[in-house]
Formats: structure tokens, C-alpha cells, sequence
């Protein structure tokens, strides 16, 4: 039976880009549709009226929007190369820190992009906090879970976005001496074949630089 | 058959404590309660449970620590399945989900741009707040849960949000029952469960610790 599946998103959203790397994981053929977010499109108007935001899921002509909701929705529906562990406490656990992740420290790296000078560093101070919290939690593991990769590890994909934003501005927040697990960790994940696919480090710094870069003059 | 060992770390006026709270309920689930004074001083127990938030709710399955209410929820749900809180189909259970994290994101948010202001602010606050009752009430349709037919995952996240709505509705000078009628009709209907009044504080009870909160953040 042929499944209809299609993916609203764009290339610079770590949250559509979560998407991307669950299907890939899986093996799940999908349309892939860019949005142009400054000319949103009828259909993911359509799709979700309620935020407007990639990514969008449609399976079977039915939305999915938000993008750990999309997560899990694909885990249930493709029980191949499970994303969430079975355990319903490690479940908690994962889901725990997917929460952390999008709550506490994407906020804070997205105002250090629109924030200037001296306020850097109280800024730069809190997403260490949160990045000495994500480091003390992956510990001696090879990903956040486990042996393999899993939700919280696709969910972490805002880090490249951090190490994106930290090059591009020049600032010293992720560093190899402070961060030696993540440091890996993150090496880990660009070796991955399906996570190297879905990343475009080269693209995005090249971007960023445009959008951002002026930004370091004043510095 | 073993003793489970379930502990709650608790606060009266959370909403977020009143999930926790309903759902153990609904599964029928016994556990000791603890109050915490999180205007005070936390407990030692609390603080080691949650290093990270250092908040209420946490969840004390067999000493092993579950934060953040949501969380929580779906945790109870799956570690004691029956009766479900979800759905079974996996669409249905995305939806769930999907207005689970809108309620999350804009209800106790929204209502602080109410009680946490004056003026101006507040009438935006107000207005906004509306909004998104009404999308809620879209939703819900015409349903008698937002799931359909059985109390579950979304009435629990949302109804004892509802409990702080008299605060609001004193300090931005309307009423939910005049502007969202059917959705009062939901409240209503989920408030005659015993599972959710037992759980949840009065009103009223909720409207002088706001009244407190306003008066703490020097907005009089």
C-alpha cells in the first residue's frame, strides 16, 4: 500500500530538519517541500492554521505539526529503528530532556544572535549553565541514547545551530576544553550518515554570516 | 504482588501539580503527598529530585524521580495503562499531543499577562487570552472531551489551568462563561468527575494567592 507521505519544512530550521533525519532513519520515502517563510504557501497555511511554522507532517492527507509531536507520531506509526527507547521510564527521561533542549537553550541561543556586545556575556553565562546540564547528562554515553542515536540526540540538532552562531559572531560558548563530551558528541553526529544529510553546516555558516555577520563589526 | 512506591511532590495552587494529581486518580493510583513550600524553602528531597527546575511537580515512582507535569502525565499514563489517558490511534494521539504542548504554551503564559499587569498591558493581555480560549473551544467542537467521548490526555492538561480563570477574570473584569460558553459547558462537565475535584483547589482559595503574587511583584 502505497503511503503518501510529505514534509513542509525548510533547510534552515533545525525543527524541519528533525524531521528529515527521523524519516531518513527509518527508510521512509517522503515529498519534501521548501517553504519560503516570508511567503508562507496556502497549503501550510492550511496544514497549520493554528502556528503557521514548518515543519508539517502529512501522512495519508492528515497534518502533524510541532515538531517532537511529528517525532513521535512517526515512532508510532514506523516501529522500524525505534527513535524513543520502550521503557516508559527512559521514555520520561527522553522526553525530559527534548524539553530542555527547545526550552531552555534554544531560547537562549536565538537572543544571543539578536543581542549585542555587552550583553553577550550574561547571555553566553546562561547557555553555558545549560550546556554544563547536557554535558553532565551524556556523561560517558556515545549519544544521549545510548549505544545509537535517538530522540534526544535529533532533538540536540539546535547545538549545530549554537556552533553555527558561535562562529559566525566569534564567540567562545561550545568549546572543546569546556565541553569535551558534546565536543565528541557532536563529532559523532556529523559522521552519521543520515545526520551529515540533514545539517548543511557549510550552508547555514554561509547564510548566517550574510544575515549576522555585520553583527561582529560592532563587537 | 509488589508495593509501588509512589510519591508527589506537591503544591496546592499548581495547576501543574493538579495534573499530576487527576491523573494518579484516574488510574487509580495510591501515592503519598507532600507539600512543598515553594515560596519558602524547598524541601532537601525536592531539590535533589529536580537539580534542574527545582519545581513542583515531581513524581516519586520507586525513588526514581519524573519532572515537568506533562511529562509526568504521559509517564503515569504508560507505566499504569489502564484505563488510557490517550488515544490508541497514533494520528489521534499526535493531535492530542499537538494541543497538549498549545495549552502548554499559551495558557498559564497568557493568564500572567492578565493578573501580572495593569492598564493597557492588561486589556491585551485580556484580549489575547480570549483568543486563545476560542481556539480551544474551536476544538473542542462539538465534543464532550477534547478527545471525544472520554476524559483524557488534553482535560487533564487544561482543567486545572481553569482554576486560576476566576483570578483573571477579577482583574481583567470579564467572564469566560459569557465569552466562551461552550467552553465553559466542558469545564463544567469535567469539574462533576471526582478524580478532578478532589484534585483541585477553590477559585477563590487561588484568587488570594494571586491577589499575594500581584502584591509581591508591586503591581498595585
Amino acid at each position: 500500500m502505497a503511503e503518501e507521505v510529505k514534509l513542509f519544512g525548510m533547510w534552515a530550521s533545525p525543527f524541519s530538519r528533525r524531521i528529515e533525519v527521523a524519516l531518513k532513519m527509518k527508510g521512509i520515502q517522503y515529498e519534501y517541500i521548501e517553504e519560503d517563510l516570508s511567503n508562507k504557501s496556502p497549503s501550510l497555511l492550511n496544514y497549520n492554521p493554528v502556528h503557521k511554522k514548518v515543519p508539517v507532517l502529512l501522512h495519508k492527507g492528515k497534518p502533524v505539526a510541532e515538531s517532537l509531536v511529528i517525532l513521535e507520531y512517526i515512532d508510532e506509526t514506523w516501529k522500524q529503528n525505534p527513535i524513543l527507547p520502550a521503557d516508559p521510564y527512559e521514555k520520561a527521561m527522553a522526553r525530559f530532556w527534548a524539553k530542555f533542549l527547545d526550552e531552555k537553550l534554544w531560547p537562549a541561543a536565538k537572543k544571543v544572535v539578536l543581542s549585542k556586545g555587552e550583553e553577550h556575556k550574561g547571555l553566553i553565562e546562561e547557555i553555558q549553565e545549560h550546556l554544563k546540564t547536557l554535558e553532565s547528562e551524556l556523561k560517558e554515553k556515545k549519544f544521549f541514547g545510548g549505544e545509537s542515536l535517538g530522540f534526544v540526540d535529533i532533538a540536540a540538532n539546535i547545538i549545530f545551530w549554537l556552533l553555527v552562531v558561535q562562529e559566525t559572531l566569534g564567540l567562545d560558548i561550545l568549546t572543546e576544553d569546556k565541553f569535551p563530551g558534546l565536543h565528541e558528541w557532536n563529532h559523532r553526529l556529523l559522521d552519521d550518515a543520515v545526520f551529515k544529510e540533514c545539517v548543511s553546516m557549510e550552508r547555514l555558516l554561509a547564510s548566517f554570516k550574510v544575515r549576522f555577520g555585520a553583527l561582529t563589526a560592532s563587537k | 504482588m509488589s508495593k509501588e512506591e509512589v510519591v508527589l511532590l506537591d503544591f496546592w495552587a499548581s495547576p501543574f501539580c493538579g495534573r499530576v494529581k487527576i491523573a494518579l486518580a484516574e488510574k487509580g493510583v495510591e501515592y503519598e503527598h507532600r507539600e512543598e513550600d515553594v515560596l519558602g524553602s524547598k524541601s532537601e528531597l525536592l531539590l535533589n529530585s529536580n537539580p534542574i527546575h527545582k519545581k513542583v511537580p515531581v513524581l516519586l515512582h520507586n525513588g526514581k524521580p519524573v519532572c515537568e507535569s506533562t511529562v509526568i502525565v504521559n509517564y503515569i499514563d504508560e507505566a499504569w495503562p489502564s484505563p488510557p489517558l490517550l488515544p490508541t490511534c497514533p494520528y489521534e494521539r499526535a493531535r492530542a499531543r499537538f494541543w497538549g504542548d498549545f495549552i502548554d504554551k499559551k495558557i498559564f503564559e497568557g493568564g500572567a499577562k492578565i493578573w501580572g499587569s495593569k492598564g493597557e498591558a492588561l486589556e491585551v493581555g485580556k484580549k489575547d487570552f480570549i483568543e486563545i480560549l476560542k481556539q480551544l473551544e474551536g476544538t473542542l467542537g462539538e465534543k464532550d472531551f477534547f478527545c471525544g467521548d472520554n476524559f483524557g490526555f488534553v482535560d487533564i492538561l487544561l482543567i486545572p489551568l481553569t482554576t486560576w480563570f476566576y483570578a483573571y477574570e477579577k482583574f481583567g473584569g470579564f467572564k469566560v462563561e459569557d465569552e466562551c460558553p461552550k467552553f465553559s459547558v466542558w469545564v463544567k462537565r469535567c469539574m462533576q468527575r471526582e478524580s478532578v475535584a478532589k484534585a483541585l483547589p477553590e477559585p477563590e482559595k487561588v484568587y488570594e494567592a494571586v491577589v499575594m503574587l500581584r502584591k509581591m511583584n508591586g503591581i498595585e
